[in-house]
């Protein structure tokens, strides 16, 4: 480097802990040589949020959160987002790529929760960072809320009114706290007009603080890998673990191997199949909303219909509470719970690869259960497979199973037969 | 008595549909300018007078190979300017005491109608050709696939006006399932049968067109993403494999 340019740096380090943070967050931060295929998704889903948020500003500029009906008889939200598609120059791209990136979002952070239950990356010390994690999950399902209401199409008006009438079934203060959500009575220009304001500023805040704190406690304590062991418990002479390799250039330009793949993927639903079969663009979306009339069967988007399936499974009053109550406090059980994992997992040992049978098999009916859910959460209560096997009682079933997981584990989870695990990673 | 429990807690939820079966006919669309060109004559001159299309500029019809004086010829009845939209004169309030309920805009009608039985441009296609005379109802007129809808026939004078056979069936649980038969016209129209699906699928072609505009310029683009992308995969792995030839 050039004094002059080494000047500079230096003027700026005297200031600002540049080169250090650097060091320390790239070139120096030792990750395990081990990572295989499920440790792209943690860097992917960082990448979708850059999507999201550079999208989103273009979107702001051109959409109108206004329920006002125009000329036409339209709600200006609904056109604004139609004129985004037609009149705005690559209006049409943004969009897409908005809509396509929020199920992206969901594809890639549940892959990523996947593989912290394959390698038990939520064990100790690494809780806070599971913690961060379900914390960002939370605030993404409720940006993913809020913003699916925008379009102000038949099923954004009509699952924010399923959603926020949710609320009301708490007690005493139920009623009032979902008139405070919809700042109205019902769904409405309020509605909408603070819902955008949350989507586009307030949630995205807590979002991108959540991910700085999830990625510095990261890096405090060091990457987990599919071995589970520690690298850092083996160092070299040179104080670094023997098992470790600098984050950059050998992960940047992994990973770019891996944002490519995950963007042709993106790509092909972007430009083929935006609508993503119905499930990521509801075809009832393409209905302005209308508050006089109630589709024949409202379905929430694909990456909520696992919950939506743990609220739909209570159907009985207890303690002299409504069931729509219970199945409100299943729905947000089913998330908290996860935030408990560190505790609840008792095994000497953290990656799949050295647990006995019983994680296995529990692991997998999870899940099958989850998919399941999700699948009869898109359904009406009515369904049946193949006509003959009634949904509702199967999607009870499984959502019992779905507590069961996380509460029994603390004993299953001890009576396991491990493998030992080795020193250093396996490769 | 869970089911029934099941029912009450959901009813405001979710109203009990997923209705009867629909069977519907495969729509046999086409991009071809022709084909379109024609679908915007018919959508001119029998929709767009109860229908609006207000996201849709006449000047976009250039797009499927019409010049800007001949959309001011024949087209543009409803507008001055060629930027504007395909808007309508007709009241919503008054429409929606004519009819039970205004019409509908038409420009995203394509992508709303989908669902689990067939692209919108299957229940489109099936529903302009199922309606069929019905003297109960106001108009005269009721279909197959929309029951009891609130639109007349428009397009009698082409098809020809249809009768249907009511067949009722006993379901087994003391109610009646009605079963609905099309019958050829008994009035003819001006078109024979082929020239009216023909007509009709013209006719889809183009809201489906309209309903996404850009849809093949997105595919042309995608597939020169994808392309790109997939270059870049192998020189990224390259790379990778490069910097990673040390590590053990």
């Amino acid at each position: 480097m050039t004094t002059k340019a080494q000047a500079v740096l230096d003027w700026i380090d005297e200031r600002f802990p540049l080169t250090s943070s650097i060091k320390g967050h790239l070139t120096e931060y030792y990750a395990p040589k081990n990572f295989n295929f499920w440790y792209f998704f943690g860097s992917l889903a960082l990448l979708v949020l850059v999507i999201q948020i550079v999208t989103g500003i273009f979107l702001v500029m051109h959409y109108k959160p206004d329920a006002a009906l125009n000329a036409s008889g339209i709600p200006a939200a609904f056109a604004s987002v139609e004129y985004i598609m037609r009149d705005v120059p690559g209006g049409w791209i943004i969009r897409y790529l908005h809509s396509t990136g929020a199920s992206a979002f969901f594809v890639v952070v549940y892959l990523h929760m996947f593989r912290g239950l394959l390698y038990g990356s939520y064990r100790k010390p690494r809780e806070l960072i599971w913690i961060f994690g379900t914390l960002i999950f939370l605030a993404l399902m409720a940006e993913a809320f809020m913003g699916y209401l925008l379009p102000w199409g038949q099923m954004s008006f009509w699952g924010a009114q399923v959603i926020v009438n949710l609320f009301s079934a708490i007690p005493v203060i139920g009623p009032d706290l979902s008139i405070v959500i919809r700042g109205d009575f019902v769904v409405s220009d309020a509605t909408l007009n603070r819902f955008f304001s949350f989507h586009v500023i307030a949630v995205p805040l807590i979002l991108i603080g959540l991910v700085v704190a999830h990625i510095v406690a990261l890096h405090e304590v060091g990457s987990n890998n599919p071995d589970g062991v520690e690298i850092k418990k083996k160092k070299g002479p040179d104080g670094h673990p023997l098992d470790g390799i600098p984050f950059h250039p050998y992960y940047t330009v992994k990973d770019i191997v891996g944002v490519v793949g995950f963007l042709i993927v993106f790509s092909f639903i972007v430009f083929f199949a935006p609508e993503g079969g119905g499930y990521f663009l509801e075809y009832n979306n393409f209905i302005p909303a209308d508050p006089l009339k109630t589709p024949p069967h409202i379905a929430p988007v694909w990456y909520f219909t696992p919950f939506y399936s743990l609220l739909r499974a209570m159907v009985w009053p207890l303690f002299g509470l409504d069931a729509k109550f219970w199945g409100v406090v299943a729905m947000g059980a089913g998330v908290v719970i996860l935030a408990f994992l560190p505790w609840l997992d008792r095994s000497p040992v953290k990656s799949i690869r050295y647990r006995g049978p019983i994680y296995k098999s529990m692991l997998t009916l999870f899940i099958i259960a989850f998919a399941i859910l999700g699948f009869l959460g898109t359904k009406p209560p009515s369904y049946a497979f193949f006509g003959v096997i009634p949904g509702a009682p199967v999607a009870q079933l499984f959502s019992l199973y779905y507590f069961m997981f996380f509460i029994t584990m603390p004993w299953w989870s001890k009576m396991d037969k491990c493998k030992p695990e080795p020193d250093r990673v396996t490769g | 008595m869970k089911k029934l429990l099941t029912a009450l807690l959901f009813t405001p939820l979710m109203a009990l549909a997923s209705g009867p079966e629909l069977h519907l006919d495969k729509a046999p669309l086409s991009t071809e300018p022709a084909a379109l060109q024609n679908g915007a004559k018919l959508f001119v001159n029998y929709c767009l007078n109860c229908h609006g299309a207000s996201y849709m500029r006449y000047n976009r019809l250039q797009q499927i190979g019409l010049s800007e004086q001949m959309i001011k010829d024949n087209l543009m009845f409803t507008a001055d300017k060629i930027g504007e939209p395909m808007r309508i004169a007709m009241q919503r309030d008054e429409a929606k005491v004519w009819f039970g309920a205004a019409p509908p805009d038409l420009t995203v009608i394509s992508r709303s109608r989908a669902s689990e039985f067939g692209s919108g441009a299957d229940w489109l296609y099936t529903y302009l050709r199922s309606f069929y005379r019905d003297d109960a109802r106001p108009t005269g007129w009721n279909n197959k696939v929309f029951e009891n809808v609130g639109m007349p026939h428009v397009l009698y004078e082409l098809q020809g006006e249809a009768t249907a056979k009511i067949i009722e069936h006993d379901d087994g649980h003391g109610g009646k399932s009605k079963e609905i038969e099309i019958e050829a016209p008994a009035k003819p129209g001006k078109m024979t049968a082929e020239e009216y699906d023909h007509a009709v699928a013209d006719l889809v072609s183009y809201l489906v067109w309209m309903g996404e505009p850009m849809a093949e310029t997105r595919k042309s683009i995608g597939t020169a993403v994808i392309a790109f992308l997939g270059l870049l995969f192998v020189l990224s792995y390259l790379l990778k494999k490069n910097y990673w030839r040390d590590v053990h």
